[in-house]
Formats: C-alpha cells, sequence, structure tokens
C-alpha cells in the first residue's frame, strides 16, 4: 500500500487514543502535585472594594491564597494583544490593562480575582468559595452596538465611549459612486452571531518550579506552546526563555481557543514559585464557558450593487465587531486584516469599502475561532449574492458565476492577491454532485409531504498559509508567521521530524510522516513525528489558520532538501560517482543507470561513522529550515445545502450537503475529508444550533451544555464531499489548507437554503425552529 | 470515607475513599486510568462513558461509593490484547480526531451494538445519530463516527 502523497493511509497517532492511553495535560500528576481554583467575579462590571482571604486561608489543605495586587507586585505584566491596527484618523488602538488576576475592577463575569492553591482540587475549590470578595458594582453592557451608545457604562479608562479603533479599507468615494451609479442595489443588515468554541477537552495546566535550577515547566493546553513560552517570557515576566519549557502533549481540540495564553496559565506558573509546589488546573466546562475566548460576534450593514447585467459594481460593509472585556492575543486581527480583506469572495469587484469599529463591552474576550474573521465575511458576501439573485430574478449560481474571478494572480480592492483558483470548476462539481436539475422535482415530492424543500449556495474563498512577516509585519503584526522544521535522519536512516506546528486532531503525526517517506524512500514506521515541546523543538509558530500544510510541512520540504544535498555528496563520494548522478528511490541512493547503490541506511551510517566521507563535510545528517511564507494561500470552494422545513413547526432538517473545494496539493484525502466534515458541522452549529447568549446586566445565559446547543449526531448529515483542485503555485507541496472551509463556507449555505424554503430573506442565525417558523409566518 | 471493592477490567480493585468520589474520579486520580476523560460538568458530553455490570454509563454521574461489588469496564479494558472491533472501526473510518471524546465514544457505541444485537433490532444510520445524542464530538461531525459504528456492527 502506498503511502506517499494522495494516500488514504491510517492515522499513526490513532492507536494510543482508542486503547486511553492518550497524555493529555490533566493525565499528567506531578510529584508534590497541588492544585489551583480561582476566585472569579459574579459580577459584570464592578470595583473591587475588598478581598478577604482569612476564612479560605484557614480551611483544610489550603496551602495559599494570592491575588492581583501580589501578582502585579511580582512584576508579572499584563496580557498583551498581539497585532497593533491604526484608526483611519492614526491613532493607535486603545488597548485597556489586563492582568492576569484582576486588581482594581472585574470587567466580565468570570473575571479572575484570586486563586485558592491547596492539596486537592475539592479543597482548593471549596476554599475558593469562602474567599469573601467586596464588590462595588458598575452599570454593565454585553453587546457591541450598546456599548458604542452615548452614555454607555465605561468599562476601560483610555478607550473612551469603549472604542477600540475605527478603522477603514478600501476607497470610499470610488465605492459610493459606484453604488450612486448602479441599477440594482441590494441592502442587508447581518449579524454574525457569538459562538463558543468548545474543544472537548477543557483547557488545563501543570506548572512546576525547579528551586534549585530556577527553572519552570509548564504543561498546558496549547496549540502553538513556543509563542506561549515567548510571551510568557518576554511580555508576563515568569521567567526568561531558557528557564521555561512549556509542553503541551496531546490537545483535545483548539478550534482557536488554545491560541491564546489566559490568565490561568500564568497564574499558575506565578503560583508554582510562590507557593515552591506543583501547581495544577484544570478548567470544568462551566469555567470553559465563562473564560475560554468566544468567536465571531459582528453587526453589519452592507450594501452591494449591480449593473444592469448583474455584475457586481461596488460594496459598502459597515461592521460594529465585540471584542469583549479584553484585548485577547489575535483579537484586533481577526475583524479587520482576517475578515475585511475577504469581503470580494470569489468576484471581480472593483470597489470595495468597509469600515470597522472595535468595541469593548463586560463579556468574555473575543478572538479566532475556526475561521476568524473570514467566515464573517463569507457569510456578508454569500448571503448578499443569494438575496440580490432573488431580488433580480436571477439565478444565484449563475450570478456567482457571472462575477467569478477568472484570471490569476488577481488583485482585490482590499489588498489580496489571489494565486491560483478555478471557481467555476468547483460550482460546477458541485451542482453536479448536487443534482441541482433535479431539485425542482425532490421540491415537488416534498410539497406533497407538507414539507418545504429548499436549495442553498455559498461560494467561499478563504486565505490561509499564515503568513508571510513581512507583509503581517507592516499590518501591525507583533510576530512573523514562518514556520521552522528539524530533519534528523539516525544512524539507522530512521528519521525523526522536529516540527513547530502543533497537531491536536489534524493528523500531523501521519500526514507530515507521509511526505518524508515518500521523499526517501522509506517505511513510514520509520518516521517520527516530534511536536509540542519547547526543549525538543527549537521553535515554531503552532498551529491555526489551516497554516500547518502550507507552511508547516513547507519547512519540512525545505529541510529534507538539504539532507538530499548532503546525502547525495556522501553517496557520490563512497560510491565514486558524480553528484548529478546520484538518485534517491526506492530505499535506495544510486547511481543513475548503474548498479551501483547504497542502501537508504548505509548513508545515515556514512554520515555518523565519518569513516569516509568527503573532504571538510562535517559528520552527521540533521538539516534544519525555517519557511517563511511568499503569499497567503487561498482555499476556495462552493458548497450546497438542501433543507426541508416543517411549516407547523419551524423544525429544519438538513436533507442534502455537498461540498466541493480546492485545497491545493492533498496529502492525505482521509485527513482532509475529515477536516471538512468537522468544518461543516461547526458551520452546521452556527447556522441553526449555537449561540452565546448574556442578558442585559451581562450574566452569561448559555453556561452549560444545557443551555448551549453543541450540534449532535442527528442533527447532522453525512456529507458529500468532493475536491476540484488547482495547485497552489507559492509553497513547494502545492498547498492551500483544508482546517476552516468547513465553518467558512457552510452557515451561507445553511441559512440561504432556508430562506429559499420559507421565502423570507430575512432571517438571523441561529435559525432555531422558533426563529424559522416566525420568518415564515412573516413571509406568509 | 467509605472501603469499596469492585472490578475494574477484570481485576478486584478496593480502596478507601471519600463518600463523594465520582467514578470518573475513582478511575482517573485513584486507579490513573487516564483513558476516561470528563468533557462537561453536566452530564451531557459523554467522554466519561465506561460499562458497569456490561452497560454504558457516565462516570461522571456515578458515585464510585454506589458500585460496591461491581464490574467495570474502562476504555483500557475493552479489549484483551487486540483491538475490539470497535476500535479497529473507529481507526479505519477515521473515526476519531482529537481523541478526546473517542474513549467515550467507543464506549457508547459497543453498548448501542450489543443493546441492538440483544433485542434483534437493524442499527440503522439514524439510529445510530440517535442513540449517540449522549456523546459529543467537535472534531468529525459525526460522519465517520457513524461508519465506524456501522462497520463494527457488522463484525461485533
Amino acid at each position: 500500500m502506498s503511502t506517499g502523497i494522495g494516500a488514504r493511509v491510517p492515522r499513526k497517532e490513532d492507536k494510543r487514543f482508542i486503547t486511553g492511553k492518550g497524555r493529555y495535560t490533566d493525565d499528567i500528576r506531578t510529584d508534590n502535585q497541588a492544585y489551583a481554583a480561582f476566585v472569579r467575579s459574579p459580577h459584570a462590571h464592578a470595583r473591587i472594594a475588598s478581598i478577604d482571604t482569612s476564612d479560605a486561608l484557614a480551611m483544610d489543605g489550603v496551602i495559599d491564597v494570592l491575588n492581583g495586587k501580589q501578582l502585579t507586585g511580582d512584576g508579572i505584566g499584563n496580557i498583551i494583544c498581539g497585532w497593533a491596527v491604526t484608526s483611519k484618523d492614526g491613532s493607535p488602538m486603545n488597548m485597556g490593562a489586563w492582568s492576569a488576576l484582576a486588581t482594581e475592577k472585574v470587567r466580565y463575569v468570570g473575571d479572575a480575582v484570586a486563586v485558592v492553591i491547596a492539596e486537592t482540587q475539592a479543597q482548593a475549590r471549596i476554599a475558593a468559595e469562602a474567599v469573601v470578595v467586596d464588590y462595588d458594582m458598575l452599570p454593565a453592557v454585553a453587546t457591541a452596538d450598546k456599548a458604542l451608545a452615548d452614555g454607555a457604562p465605561q468599562i476601560h479608562d483610555n478607550a473612551p465611549g469603549n472604542l477600540i479603533y475605527d478603522w477603514e479599507i478600501g476607497d470610499a468615494a470610488a465605492t459610493d459612486a459606484a453604488l450612486a451609479g448602479a441599477a440594482h442595489v441590494t441592502e442587508m443588515a447581518l449579524t454574525n452571531n457569538r459562538l463558543s468554541p468548545n474543544p472537548m477537552e477543557p483547557r488545563s495546566a501543570v506548572a512546576t518550579y525547579d528551586t534549585a535550577e530556577d527553572h519552570y515547566t509548564l504543561y498546558t493546553t496549547s496549540q502553538n506552546p513556543h509563542v506561549a513560552r515567548l510571551v510568557l517570557s518576554a511580555f508576563y515576566n515568569v521567567a526568561p526563555e531558557h528557564k521555561l519549557r512549556v509542553i503541551a502533549p496531546d490537545v483535545g481540540g483548539g478550534f482557536g481557543a488554545k491560541i491564546y495564553i489566559y490568565p490561568e496559565e500564568i497564574t499558575c506558573l506565578w503560583a508554582s514559585m510562590k507557593t515552591q509546589r506543583s501547581v495544577k488546573w484544570t478548567s470544568d466546562r462551566s469555567e470553559a464557558f465563562l473564560t475560554d475566548a468566544h468567536g465571531r460576534d459582528h453587526i453589519s450593514t452592507a450594501k452591494m450593487g449591480f449593473d444592469a447585467d448583474g455584475k457586481v459594481v461596488g460594496l459598502k460593509v459597515d461592521t460594529i465587531a465585540n471584542f469583549g472585556a479584553y484585548m485577547s492575543l489575535f483579537s484586533s486581527a481577526v475583524p479587520t486584516y482576517l475578515y475585511a480583506t475577504l469581503l470580494s469572495g470569489q468576484y471581480d469587484i472593483a470597489n470595495i469599502h468597509c469600515n470597522v469599529r472595535g468595541v469593548y463591552t463586560n463579556t468574555v474576550p473575543v478572538d479566532a475561532y475556526r475561521g476568524a474573521g473570514r467566515p464573517e465575511a463569507c457569510y456578508l458576501i454569500e448571503r448578499m449574492m443569494e438575496t440580490a439573485a432573488r431580488e433580480m430574478g436571477k439565478d444565484p449560481a449563475e450570478l456567482r458565476r457571472a462575477n467569478f474571478v477568472r484570471s490569476f494572480p488577481h488583485e482585490t480592492p482590499v489588498i489580496m492577491t489571489y494565486d491560483s483558483g478555478d471557481f467555476g470548476a468547483n460550482l460546477d462539481q458541485a451542482m453536479q454532485a448536487a443534482d441541482v436539475a433535479g431539485f425542482a422535482t425532490r421540491k415537488a415530492e416534498a410539497a406533497s409531504r407538507g414539507k418545504l424543500r429548499g436549495i442553498g449556495y455559498s461560494s467561499y474563498i478563504e486565505a490561509c498559509g499564515i503568513a508571510p512577516s513581512a507583509a503581517v509585519g507592516s499590518l501591525g503584526a507583533g510576530v512573523g508567521l514562518w514556520e521552522s522544521a528539524e530533519v534528523r535522519v539516525n544512524p539507522v536512516g530512521t528519521i525523526e521530524v522536529l516540527t513547530g506546528s502543533h497537531s491536536h486532531g489534524q493528523g500531523h503525526e501521519t500526514t507530515f510522516a507521509q511526505i518524508v517517506a515518500e521523499r526517501f524512500g522509506i517505511p513510514i514506521e520509520n518516521v517520527s513525528i516530534v511536536h509540542g515541546d519547547t526543549d525538543k523543538v527549537q521553535f515554531g509558530m503552532g498551529t491555526y489558520g489551516s497554516r500547518s500544510g502550507a507552511v508547516g510541512m513547507s519547512a519540512i520540504v525545505k529541510a529534507m532538501d538539504k539532507v538530499e544535498a548532503k546525502v547525495k555528496k556522501i553517496a557520490a563520494h563512497v560510491l565514486e560517482a558524480s553528484e548529478a548522478d546520484i538518485v534517491i528511490e526506492g530505499g535506495e541512493v544510486k547511481v543513475a543507470g548503474t548498479d551501483k547503490a547504497m542502501a537508504w541506511h548505509e548513508v545515515g551510517l556514512s554520515a555518523y561513522t565519518a569513516h569516509n566521507l568527503p573532504p571538510d563535510m562535517e559528520p552527521g545528517l540533521k538539516e534544519g529550515a525555517f519557511y517563511d511564507p511568499s503569499n497567503f494561500t487561498f482555499p476556495a470552494g462552493t458548497y450546497i445545502c438542501e433543507v426541508e422545513v416543517d411549516p407547523e413547526t419551524g423544525v429544519t432538517e438538513i436533507v442534502q450537503f455537498t461540498a466541493s473545494d480546492d485545497f491545493g496539493t492533498i496529502i492525505n484525502p482521509m485527513i482532509v475529508e475529515g477536516q471538512v466534515h468537522g468544518g461543516i458541522a461547526q458551520g452546521v452549529g452556527q447556522a441553526m444550533l449555537e449561540q452565546v447568549v448574556y442578558d442585559d446586566e451581562g450574566q452569561l445565559i448559555t453556561g452549560s451544555y444545557m443551555d448551549y446547543a453543541m450540534p449532535r449526531a442527528a442533527d447532522l448529515p453525512s456529507y458529500g464531499v468532493h475536491h476540484a483542485s488547482t495547485v497552489c503555485p507559492g509553497n513547494p507541496l502545492g498547498i492551500k489548507g483544508c482546517g476552516e472551509a468547513g465553518a467558512i463556507g457552510t452557515p451561507p449555505a445553511v441559512i440561504n437554503a432556508i430562506t429559499d424554503a420559507i421565502g423570507n430573506n430575512n432571517l438571523a442565525m441561529p435559525a432555531t425552529p422558533q426563529a424559522v417558523w416566525k420568518a415564515l409566518q412573516a413571509a406568509n | 470515607m467509605t472501603n469499596i471493592t469492585l472490578t475494574v477490567n477484570g481485576k478486584s480493585v478496593s480502596r478507601d475513599i471519600p463518600d463523594e468520589t465520582l467514578l470518573s474520579e475513582f478511575l482517573r486520580e485513584h486507579l490513573r486510568l487516564t483513558g476516561t476523560h470528563v468533557g462537561c460538568d453536566t452530564s451531557q458530553c459523554g467522554a466519561c462513558v465506561v460499562h458497569v455490570d456490561g452497560k454504558a454509563a457516565k462516570s461522571c454521574t456515578t458515585l464510585a461509593v454506589a458500585l460496591d461489588g461491581a464490574q467495570v469496564t474502562t476504555i483500557e479494558g475493552l479489549a484483551n490484547g487486540d483491538l475490539h472491533p470497535m476500535q479497529e472501526a473507529f481507526t479505519e473510518h477515521h473515526g476519531l480526531q482529537c481523541g478526546f471524546c473517542t474513549p467515550g465514544m467507543i464506549m457508547a457505541s459497543v453498548d448501542i451494538v450489543n443493546r441492538y444485537k440483544a433485542e434483534g433490532r437493524t442499527l440503522t444510520e439514524k439510529a445510530i445519530r440517535h442513540e449517540l445524542e449522549g456523546n459529543i464530538c467537535r472534531c468529525t461531525g459525526y460522519h465517520n463516527i457513524v461508519k465506524a459504528v456501522e462497520s463494527a456492527a457488522a463484525k461485533m
């Protein structure tokens, strides 16, 4: 069986997970283990008048109770946002101070004010209940539009009117002129509902301080342990980098929520030094709803203008983005450079302008969640396009097709340069697979059963391969977004690949091994992928933004290029041949056209015995590389959803879901399809089920799985997943990325299908039975 | 504190435990069988499913002291040596990604197939989706989990 590029190789990592041998952070228990429990604000906005820890300190098993003044007193720095976005008037963004433990004020329900360290988790939790915090309540605000209103509660002193920035992209005057001259203008008000990412493994941290070495070790649920170490070291002053090891072992899903370095990890590290104990904290699900960064939460109005032939002439968008109470690590970039830059969609649009206001509210911080900005852009464009087609009496597929970008590279008016794609091919493939031609018959048949059947399209594009370092640096990013890899060939010819990418469900241990096994012609069992430990891997930027294929594997390819060059030099020397004649194939390193060859492991052994190497060659066979992408990559595709609505109840069933994606080169189709399945499920969740709800006082209403509707097996259909790919010209493997597409393309396809079924375009997510029923009544 | 004696994965174990100890905590912290996971606190997600006397139970809402004399099987003890057909089917059909929900998902699925077989009922795709209501997966979108359960049911 082939294990190379394109092979459906079963996952190497599966055995430990299906036998219960996975090793997640909460599975780790160190010697001298103590447990942390956080004292959290029950109020959305209040001043801390006093904290009385005396009762808690006297309780059984309590080691210490620590507060924010002690933390800042020890020089632990404030939590940062790593991307500086400048307002259109040139002023910097208004970032309010965020201490891991609040000192003066609390700004959302769940904001931590103190931490109890005790011998057992139960003792810590009971003692946390006994810490008495005296709060002076302040008025709170939970939604972005209300936070901008006159007289709204002021959340941070340095952000007047709760405005973080007022940013724009594109040419406002040209867009206004294009809309003024348009034959038809579609106008919509669209909200992108607030979501909680909900990886199934709750966040966890085990922090240990070694007094003899003055050294810290942190096991944590992170998508990017090196970034965690960098930030903990450089900004939070926990310890210098060489005195801090961060390990992200098996991590049970991330979806963005485990990118950020949260107050709990910082506090556990600091507390491990204060108490001279190993400190462990594991979130329960209720705590996760209160503290994991949320996603989306946009309120937008948009106008899309068309000429008489149905060509889009202009798109104008105004968006308000809810940031929550503090600016999380990537929060500023999500509704700007990851959102507004994708507003051209798959279409050739000459004029686009988008204005974005970022706003503080008394809610959990909002940051990147699977897709991050791109689902919001896709939802807006694709709802507009479908609605416009209905208003103009045009076929929605053909209206899209008439506006597709057809030649590449294509520069949009919102600073992206699309490098490749064949949008028509994806539309055609999806339409054929979905049997669009037979829809009218299916609709009539459904009607005979009393059901309303609808069909909806979504032609999405996203920017992945995050990101060219100089480009994002010029836009305000605080770090470069390259990736690193090291390929170590052992003396016996087996290979270890150390990668800065992190796998928390994506199957890197298999996919990455496939490209190595194929390149050097060795069995895939002889390749191991090492990741997630700052003591093993020198540096890396981690996994998010569908970057591990396009960026992470490109770094591995670069390192393999160097290994191959050295292997050829060694073989040419030993076999007394010209380097140019050496080929690597079938597990051998040969002189082309002769029977002279070395087995792969013999080359490895030669490199390490060093008895017969070319003059001046260093022994060993180990090469590292950093890969910095030259451009973003642009996965794209078309999704078609068919639903049936019960008009009596509004209950909606997805009866068919078809995806056609262009991900560039696919290494392991089984894993890629799995990524699409999961993305679609999260997209259906956003469209029909999920919604974080706060009340007017900033109390979280949806704080458990009893209240927040996670998609379950019976809520979802089987999916038809297809690929029509063009090769990405920007990286050596031609990969575009596949991790977020489903979550980006799905929501508008679902809502377009439901609105088609009920004959009312005015339907917001999540389209619960009640919402669908109400919209249906309004239409009748 | 109460002394309990029960059989876990075929071995007799006896411990003095606080009365409030949940079975999930007993397995994870007292026996260090960390394959059983806890993903929520409202008995909704099913990451903690084990078998008690041959039937699926959510170990996060089962008091360990109530199980004196019981037979408990966890993911670690599902198969003797080789993999159980359900474990094989999950990897063959790519029914797992991050692996966190997987132990509970596999234990629940084995129970579903056992019940349908005992009752002589046909396990359709629709039935599998309905029966998996108490197990949440955030990674796979369930598509391949359903396929895995269908496949394993044919072999069990």
